[in-house]
């Protein structure tokens, strides 16, 4: 930040603080209430119901990106909180501003990113008349929000916007929404905002019982085979630290699920990579046969267990740490069940550990690790899409922040990108939203200036969010965006070839525009390689420039993920590569 | 699946906010429990309402349940009621075709249900009977024969016996 900007932010804080007590509109309060919380930038779309709150903006030292569609600014706040680990904030108009967050928030709801969302609404007088633009959304997104307001009287918005920052970001982190009528955002009232929040209803329990993480040390002292499976929830409480010192203390190799890829660095000697569907061999083999299983911040997902949990970890003991009681149980049975927050149980259990008998586990993994490496076929002059995905960690040296779409090259980015640090992959784990990559670098850029940003995404994801290009010339974010270009719905394809005998149905993406001249038509660079021969090159050239690029990499269109568990099998049932 | 599905009654103290009835029900949905029957007033404190839920499920859904009830920002406490030692009670309104010659019969019938007739109509009367669950079905049963043409049940409402509200509370 430049020394001007810290200047214009105090002088807005003072500025604000000298306010309390000053009558004014709601939309004048919230904006306060945005700053007292440290928002630093939204993103939004205006619309009927929020000009109130827009025209206040006007006057506001607050930095605003018009995103080109509001699904656009709700991914580009996910991205940036995911990047920084603040809350993301949004706003939209009523009715389809409103609704169209809704796969945003879903998305954040279910990877846990703490994000506000800020919608107007019609009048209340209007309410429940089907006024123009009018949507319930308070109805809408109760199933997808850790929580949603409607603000009646704006009286209430300075306590609500408290809470909902408090609730976004404490506990298990989440999705919440405030819905503001346009006469609350236009009714005046004197500012004020509470020091506390004061929620009978929501006390996260965040140190765990002692005698539980006692429990946890003896079975790790009896173990033999012991793993552990560490999730998002190690990202999300910052425990990256002391999930290194514990693993490395209790000598416990690591598996990343999805989401908590970069929670544990890869490249680690007990880092196994990634477990269940596309997952490693040494991951999977590890699961079935280890005899203690500390599931931290994890949620047993579907991906991982394959919805088998008759064959998962069948052998094992599950621990299972997670700030979220009721992710505790849901799935697998727990042996020693903890609540509490990851960062904290973890500096707990370090007091006194002892390590595992693991050698020769420790020895069998790694050979494990040796033998069934993430791998793909070359071919002379055919550009592979987990080349490219190579190219770019050598070529940032596994410090980039990706962001991705959902689908094959979700996946090659999970397993060949080498990830050294948290908050590094940027991706749509438990929604699987496409469309998410592009928006959410824009969010991830913002946030974190001073580091690489690529949106890694596939043909079919980004012409669903492609518009936001026009974002990243307005407001010249040198996001580059590398498509993995099969002219396919991949994931799709490599189901029906593998599951449906090969009818391809309404998968086929080979009439998309020219990716290159798009970047153009939007007045940003565009690069094209389609042999592995150029692509070093070209990379290159795309991430030493300081501006934004497109680069479109024509790659394999038949190219599978492997390993891949098909749907119902076990673990250790998984196909290690086609024609292998 | 264990199909060891049990009835279960729930009771939760809510903030009594406008919207909470929703996120409960909608909750509800969401996962895929189901509500035999639901009910929902001011309770001992204000600004705050009781719920009662019964439901069914096994050990693991119940359990879930209580969890998942338990992450609503509006919701105080969920307790377990028909863990312990209860008093469930329920209420239910029975219009019954009853001509004049067979009215006293039907007397005869509710009276040992302490239930009593609350209206009389040229063709009907209408039961007003109040207890458990199962004992409201019983008198159901021993009124169809005479034609039942509306019944209203308002759903359990329940609370642990006095016994019992030391240990939960500790």
């Amino acid at each position: 930040m430049t020394s001007k900007a810290a200047t214009a932010e105090t002088f807005i804080l003072e500025r604000v603080q000298e306010d309390v007590g000053r009558e004014m509109t709601g939309a004048e309060i919230l904006f306060r209430c945005l700053i007292l919380e440290g928002v630093e930038v939204l993103f939004g779309y205006p619309g009927g119901a929020v000009l109130p709150i827009y025209d206040t903006l006007y006057d506001v030292a607050i930095r605003h990106v018009l995103t080109r569609h509001e699904q656009g600014a709700v991914h580009a706040a996910d991205g940036y909180a995911r990047a920084t680990g603040k809350p993301g904030v949004v706003i939209a108009t009523s009715g389809p501003g409103a609704t169209n967050l809704v796969t945003g928030i879903a998305t954040a709801q279910m990877d846990s990113v703490p994000l506000i969302a800020i919608t107007g609404n019609v009048k209340q007088q209007l309410i429940g008349t089907d006024a123009f633009q009018e949507a319930n959304i308070v109805g809408i997104t109760m199933p997808i929000t850790k929580h949603n307001y409607f603000v009646r009287d704006v009286r209430d918005l300075p306590r609500i916007v408290k809470e909902a920052f408090h609730i976004a970001t404490t506990g298990r982190p989440g999705p919440v929404l405030i819905d503001i009528p346009k006469d609350v955002s236009e009714a005046k009232a004197p500012f004020t905002y509470p020091e506390d929040v004061n929620l009978r209803g929501y006390q996260p329990t965040v140190d765990p019982h002692p005698l539980q993480v006692e429990r946890l040390r003896q079975a790790i002292k009896g173990a033999k085979k012991p793993v552990i499976l560490a999730g998002g929830g190690v990202i999300a409480s910052g425990a990256h630290e002391e999930l290194i010192r514990f693993a490395e203390t209790a000598r416990i190799p690591v598996i990343t699920t999805f989401m908590g890829i970069g929670g544990f660095p890869s490249g680690h000697p007990l880092h196994l990579g990634m477990p269940g569907m596309h997952g490693t061999y040494a991951a999977n083999m590890a699961i079935c046969q280890c005899d203690l299983l500390i599931g931290i911040g994890a949620r047993f997902d579907d991906r991982v267990t394959m919805g088998r949990l008759d064959a998962f970890a069948p052998h094992a003991k599950i621990v299972h740490i997670d700030i979220d009681p009721a992710e505790i149980g849901k799935n697998v049975d727990t042996y020693i069940p903890i609540v509490g927050d990851v960062k904290r149980t973890l500096a707990v259990a370090l007091e006194g550990l002892t390590p595992a008998d693991s050698a020769a586990w420790i020895a069998q993994l790694d050979a494990w690790k040796r033998a069934y490496p993430l791998r793909y076929r070359t071919t002379n002059g055919r550009l592979k899409p987990q080349y490219v995905i190579e190219l770019l960690d050598e070529l940032t040296g596994g410090e980039a922040i990706i962001t991705t779409d959902v689908g094959q090259h979700q996946m090659w980015v999970a397993q060949f990108y080498r990830f050294k640090r948290p908050r590094s992959l940027v991706s749509s784990g438990g929604l699987g939203a496409m469309g998410f990559g592009l928006p959410a670098a824009i969010g991830a850029k913002l946030g974190c200036p001073d580091k690489p940003v690529i949106a890694v995404v596939g043909d079919g994801g980004f012409q669903m969010t492609m518009q936001e290009l026009a974002v990243v010339k307005q407001y010249n974010i040198p996001v580059k965006v590398v498509i993995i270009n099969n002219r396919f719905l991949g994931m799709v394809r490599q189901w029906q070839e593998l599951f449906y005998q090969k009818r391809y149905c309404e998968v086929d993406l080979s009439v998309s525009p020219d990716y290159v001249k798009l970047a153009e038509a939007y007045g940003l660079r565009g690069l094209r390689v389609e042999t592995p021969e150029a692509a070093r090159a070209v990379l290159q050239e795309a991430l030493e420039v300081d501006e934004p690029v497109v680069v479109d990499c024509v790659v394999e269109p038949e190219e599978n993920v492997y390993p891949m568990v098909a749907p119902g099998k076990r673990l250790d049932e998984m196909v290690l590569g086609d024609e292998a | 699946m264990r199909r060891d599905e049990q009835r279960h009654t729930l009771a939760i103290l809510v903030n009594d906010q406008p919207g909470v009835l929703a996120r409960v029900a909608n909750l509800f949905g969401q996962r895929g429990f189901n509500i035999e029957s639901i009910t929902v007033g001011p309770c001992e404190e204000p600004g705050l309402s009781r719920m009662v839920i019964v439901t069914r499920g096994d050990e693991r859904v119940v359990e879930q349940i209580s969890k998942q009830l338990h992450k609503l920002i509006d919701v105080i406490k969920v307790q377990r009621v028909s863990e312990f030692p209860m008093v469930e009670r329920e209420l239910a309104l029975i219009k019954v075709g009853a001509t004049p010659a067979v009215r006293t019969e039907i007397q005869g019938i509710v009276e040992p249900f302490r239930a009593s007739v609350v209206d009389v109509g040229p063709q009907s009367l209408i039961v007003q009977v109040t207890g458990d669950p199962e004992k409201i079905d019983a008198l159901i049963e021993l009124l169809r024969p005479y034609g039942i043409k509306e019944l209203t049940r308002t759903g359990v409402t329940a609370m642990m016996r006095g016994s019992v509200k030391q240990a939960v509370h500790g």
